[in-house]
């Protein structure tokens, strides 16, 4: 397209600047979930520690917020995709002078600001309670209820758009068809109509839970007895920012990139297979063949990733930052030492100054972090409830201690109060299998 | 209308077409209008307690409105500055927010939609779309690690004694701007690249053949095709950044409140819901004006948004 | 034959609103008929059909099949089978759940339906390809596993959509024979829409030919060849030559029509025009190109008419000479190619004549092609 190098040269840089815009704050993040200092930052760089880990999976607010936004998340997305699909196939037949109020009307949950939709929401709902002369505790004022219809407002909007996309594509003949061959219309759509627009109702479910998901403006004005993650991590957030936040930003994201790539690697597949004139199951057929990775550049990142991370987790298992973390402080005590003592030695050389900005106010808060070792895994892992203390002698317990293990989460799930971390009776691996590419896998199979 | 009703009918049946009507009725009377009606009648109401709520004080009045212009009864001057100042900031950054989006995202979208496809475009594609799908809470705390008083800049700024304290990027409001600008680059890129992607690159050929300078192509080729992708891009990424709640409650500095969170401070604050409401309606309205407005000054159609 | 089920429409008007597709059709159609409607693009053939098959109702009249008043009805409801023109195969269900989809809504098993496929497979030739998925198929395969999908609902009527329209050339002469065969086999009542007339000519028992929203003419093919109508009948069925022009005189159901350019002519007056021309009205003469012979018979003054050659094909069974005609358009005349074969040259000087029963005149009317 150009050949001038000053051009591409510009075109690189500008890419650059871009791209680091995008992904610098994400990286940056994700590195202070690694830092063991208590404010989340990349430097000064303190010692290298998992702790942030234990300590978001500890963190029973979070796993509750988690809870709601499961639930939510669900019937978000069920409502929304019933009736995003319902607005699309109505737009298709529509009277067509009605069509394009009727498109204004269904669109406009996107434009609308999200607070405004929270808000309408939480007044509308409201007065139907006094309307029928409900008491305050009635379901038309639980917080699921009034989140679930305030996030699916403008949720529908965009399954709505999916599923026109979609039904562009589908021949109205089919469905004539099926219907001249004696099914009725529900049976016509059922088996005929439905079954077509499946792959629409996979991205639409995956992007109404996303959407749901993430939501705040909304949310945050219906969500009542019923925080959802995004609430909890917003009042957190501006409380007081902690690494453990970036922990879980750092998890997200793991899992974003995940999958993306499983996605991209799917799409390639059918790609491939599409050029090679055979249908999908016959190239596909699992993960067993290496013919998988053949012209599939995203499949070779996608197992290096997995790779990565199975290897980072064992790394887990066994990196104990104790001994470095005791030789960082001990480093610092010296130092700071040191420093303390030449601002002795300058303030007796020159009592005329007072003031020290840069290493006086800085220690102390360092000093804070480092001597007080409540962060300190061991310490963590001890006063879990319900974990053993750790015998003397005995290995390394993983930091992690297996709160993420999938199945100890299904415990919590249900009643949130069974929350026993079996970490110390099973240290299988730290993140109890969450990364273990066969659960992901089962997850991952949603998406599309 | 009648004759509609019945082909309706008998192309989705009873069982079906009655789903299909119940289905949108919801979403449309009770998600979508009623709420909006609703709320607007509560902007007009006093703010009683529930008790005296349908009684003989709960009559519609202008108040809340009132307020939002002069400010309370009785109070020094004559205008509500501090709300009013507060709403016209917010428009005035978010056209800033917007416009920065733009400059940032218009090359961008260019090059995605003018290159020949294949791997590099997706491994592009895929990055663009990965920041998207983290949390807007946990995109503005990177904003605020990055920014903060310890932060990586002023860390880097300190360590070679570009200065010697902090900047404080947070009061400055560079950390917020930085992070709205951020959370919706994705909304204003792919419109444009829509556009710019079915755009013939003969025309683009054809003018360089007639010797037409870079410049020259993009002001009187690509940028009037891409229109309808710029406008559209433009009208969501300012209805956002002028609805945001998180960016500004998360990085705006303690002095300069966006107006949502006016809004959010009357209702779960103050407990004030008929004045939040008269809040939000304001937004709504100004929201619509300036979306409708854009819309006939671009002449672009109500289809071409959300594509 | 007279054993299926018939089809009337009576009377129906069918409208888009304020357009009106189909104006008074009035069709009796027997039972075990293979029925064909015959039409250009756009004339409301299709539309015809699909108020038989029940995606439409009649603005008014009624439709019935076997006697019986569909009104309400919808498609699911009606003892038809539709064959749709791009033959809407369900492109995510395997061949045999294709054809047995009518039992599978009906709640049958798996193995009856399955058995039944079978059976159907057989019966269109394409044994053991059940599994298959319709997009593995070709375009004739596809045809008849569209046939045998409808044929298994058990249909009294089945309603063809131009299902040969999407095939090449020789797949189309060879499936012609193969519905034709196959209808002769289970014995219902096939309604054929088409624009092809070939294929209405040779597969049909009565044929319905369409101008925009009105039927002409109904009959055999044979009636509506070689005894059309109306004009457009006439010039739309086969090749014809035409010659506009005035009625002079009627006499023993003839009528000798005074033309613009070539003379008068006499020819027979058609059997569904009978009493519709009067002495002065405006007429049209149609000849075949078959009708003509190179003769010279002084005799016959009104059946001969004389003309320049413009030029001349070769076909091998026929050869085809093309005379400079009326209003700038060319005659055509064919002759049998029986061995003395000649070819004639540009500007030649050519007499022909015809017998007048061969040629038919009706009224002046809308031609097909203009």
């Amino acid at each position: 397209m150009t050949n001038s190098p000053l051009i591409r040269f510009g075109i690189m840089a500008y890419l650059i600047l871009f791209f680091s815009y995008l992904l610098g704050p994400l990286i940056l993040m994700s590195i202070t979930a690694f830092n063991s200092s208590s404010f989340p930052q990349v430097a000064p760089w303190e010692v290298f520690t998992f702790e942030w880990f234990s300590e978001l999976f500890a963190d029973e607010q979070i796993i509750e917020g988690l809870r709601n936004s499961f639930i939510i998340g669900f019937f978000t997305v069920i409502l929304s995709v019933a009736m995003g699909m319902a607005g699309a196939l109505v737009l298709t037949q529509i009277w067509p002078k009605l069509r394009s109020t009727y498109y204004t009307i269904i669109i406009a949950p996107i434009l609308i600001p999200g607070v405004v939709l929270g808000i309408s929401t939480l007044v509308f709902w409201q007065r139907v309670n006094s309307l029928f002369g409900l008491p305050d505790t009635s379901f038309l004022q639980d917080g699921i209820f009034l989140t679930v219809l305030g996030q699916s407002t403008f949720i529908s909007s965009y399954c709505m758009l999916v599923f026109v996309a979609r039904l562009q594509r589908y021949d109205t003949g089919l469905t004539e068809a099926a219907l001249d061959l004696g099914a009725t219309h529900v049976q016509a759509f059922k088996k005929i109509q439905l079954p077509f627009m499946m792959p629409a109702v996979g991205s639409a479910s995956v992007l109404a839970f996303l959407a749901s998901f993430e939501n705040y403006n909304t949310t945050t004005f219906t969500f009542m007895d019923y925080p959802t993650l995004t609430i909890i991590l917003s009042q957190k957030v501006r409380l007081g920012i902690n690494p453990s936040v970036s922990a879980l930003a750092f998890l997200i994201i793991c899992l974003t990139v995940f999958f993306a790539l499983v996605h991209e690697v799917r799409s390639r597949r059918a790609q491939l297979a599409e050029a090679n004139g055979a249908p999908v199951g016959a190239v596909g057929g699992g993960f067993r063949a290496p013919k998988i990775f053949a012209g599939n550049p995203a499949a070779v990142v996608l197992a290096l990733f997995v790779a990565a991370a199975v290897g980072t987790l064992l790394f887990a298992q066994v990196y104990d930052p104790t001994p470095a973390k005791k030789a960082f402080m001990e480093k610092k005590r010296i130092e700071q030492q040191k420093r303390i003592e030449a601002v002795k030695e300058r303030m007796r050389l020159k009592k005329l100054r007072k003031s020290f900005k840069g290493p006086d106010i800085f220690a102390p808060k360092k000093e804070k972090s480092a001597f007080g070792n409540a962060f300190d895994p061991k310490n963590l892992n001890n006063s879990r409830p319900g974990t053993k203390p750790l015998k003397p002698g005995s290995k390394p317990v993983a930091p992690f201690g297996g709160a993420f293990n999938t199945k100890n989460l299904g415990d919590i799930g249900p009643d949130g109060k069974k929350a026993k971390p079996k970490s110390s009776t099973k240290p299988k691996s730290p993140f109890g299998g969450v990364f273990d590419p066969s659960n992901l896998g089962k997850v991952g199979g949603k998406t599309n | 209308m009648n004759g509609f009703m019945k082909d309706y009918f008998r192309t989705n049946g009873l069982a079906m077409g009655w789903t299909l009507i119940l289905l949108v009725g919801f979403w449309v009377v009770f998600l979508i209008i009623l709420p909006q009606i609703a709320m607007l009648d509560f902007s007009f109401r006093p703010n009683l307690p529930p008790p005296e709520m349908g009684g003989p004080k709960d009559i519609h009045t202008l108040d809340n409105y009132k307020y939002l212009i002069y400010g309370a009864q009785g109070s020094e001057s004559t205008y509500n500055i501090v709300d009013l100042s507060v709403f016209v900031r917010t428009l005035i950054a978010a056209v800033f927010v917007t416009i920065f989006d733009l400059v940032l995202c218009y090359p961008i979208a260019y090059y995605l939609g003018q290159s020949k496809g294949g791997g590099t475009l997706r491994v592009l594609v895929l990055l663009l779309i990965i920041p998207y799908w983290i949390n807007e809470i946990l995109r503005a705390f990177a904003f605020k690690i990055i920014f903060g008083d310890s932060g990586v800049i002023n860390e880097v700024l300190m360590f070679f004694h570009l200065v010697d304290s902090p900047i404080d990027f947070i009061k400055m409001n560079v950390a917020l701007y930085a992070g709205l600008g951020y959370a919706y680059i994705l909304l204003m890129i792919f419109p444009m690249y829509n556009v710019i992607e079915s755009l013939d690159r003969n025309q683009i050929e054809a003018a360089r053949d007639m010797g037409a300078s870079w410049a020259m192509i993009h002001r009187r080729i690509v940028i009037p095709f891409a229109k309808p992708g710029i406008s559209s891009g433009c009208t969501m990424v300012f209805m956002l950044s002028a609805g945001a709640l998180a960016a500004p409650q998360i990085l705006g500095g303690p002095s300069s409140l966006w107006f949502t969170q006016r809004v959010y401070q009357w209702f779960n604050m103050n407990g004030n819901w008929t004045q939040g409401s008269a809040y939000a309606i304001v937004l709504l309205v100004t929201c619509i004006i300036i979306v409708l407005s854009v819309m006939k000054l671009f002449k672009v159609n109500m289809g071409d948004i959300g594509k | 034959m007279s054993s299926g089920v018939g089809v009337d429409l009576q009377d129906v008007w069918i409208k888009f609103g304020d357009f009106v597709a189909v104006r008074e059709a009035n069709v009796n159609i027997n039972g075990g008929d293979f029925f064909s409607f015959l039409g250009g693009s756009g004339c409301g053939k299709t539309t015809i059909l699909r108020a038989v098959s029940g995606f439409l109702e009649p603005a008014q009249g009624k439709v019935l099949i076997g006697g019986n008043d569909m009104a309400g009805k919808g498609p699911n409801e009606r003892p038809t089978a539709l064959i749709f023109q791009n033959l809407a195969l369900f492109p995510l269900m395997k061949v045999w759940e294709n054809i047995a989809f009518s039992m599978e809504v009906r709640g049958a098993s798996a193995g009856e339906r399955r058995k039944r496929a079978d059976e159907l497979l057989d019966m269109i030739a394409l044994p053991g390809q059940g599994d298959k998925l319709p997009s593995e198929l070709s375009g004739g395969q596809k045809q008849r596993v569209a046939i045998a999908r409808a044929l298994c609902a058990e249909p009294d009527v089945l309603l063809l959509d131009e299902p040969l329209s999407a095939l090449d050339l020789g797949l189309r002469h060879h499936m012609r024979t193969e519905l034709r065969e196959i209808q002769q086999r289970v014995g219902i009542t096939f309604i054929y829409i088409t624009h092809d007339q070939g294929e209405a000519l040779t597969m049909s028992d009565n044929i319905a030919v369409m101008r925009t929203a009105v039927i002409d003419q109904i009959g055999t093919g044979k009636d509506v060849y070689d005894d059309p109508s109306t004009a457009f009948v006439a010039s739309f069925v086969g090749v014809n030559n035409m010659y506009r022009g005035k009625v002079k005189s009627i006499s023993n159901g003839q009528a000798l029509v005074e033309t613009n350019r070539t003379g008068d002519l006499l020819a027979r007056i058609s059997t569904g025009a009978t009493g519709k021309l009067a002495v002065g009205d405006d007429a049209m003469v149609f000849i075949r190109p078959e009708a003509f012979d190179i003769a010279d018979d002084k005799s016959k003054t009104n059946t001969r008419i004389q003309a320049k050659v413009s030029h001349s094909e070769f076909e091998g069974t026929s050869y085809s000479v093309f005379l400079e005609g009326d209003e700038g358009k060319e005659m055509k005349m064919s002759l049998i190619n029986r061995g003395e074969a000649r070819m004639y040259k540009h500007g030649e000087e050519l007499t022909i004549q015809y017998e007048a029963n061969n040629a038919v005149v009706v009224p002046a009317g809308e031609v097909a092609g203009e």
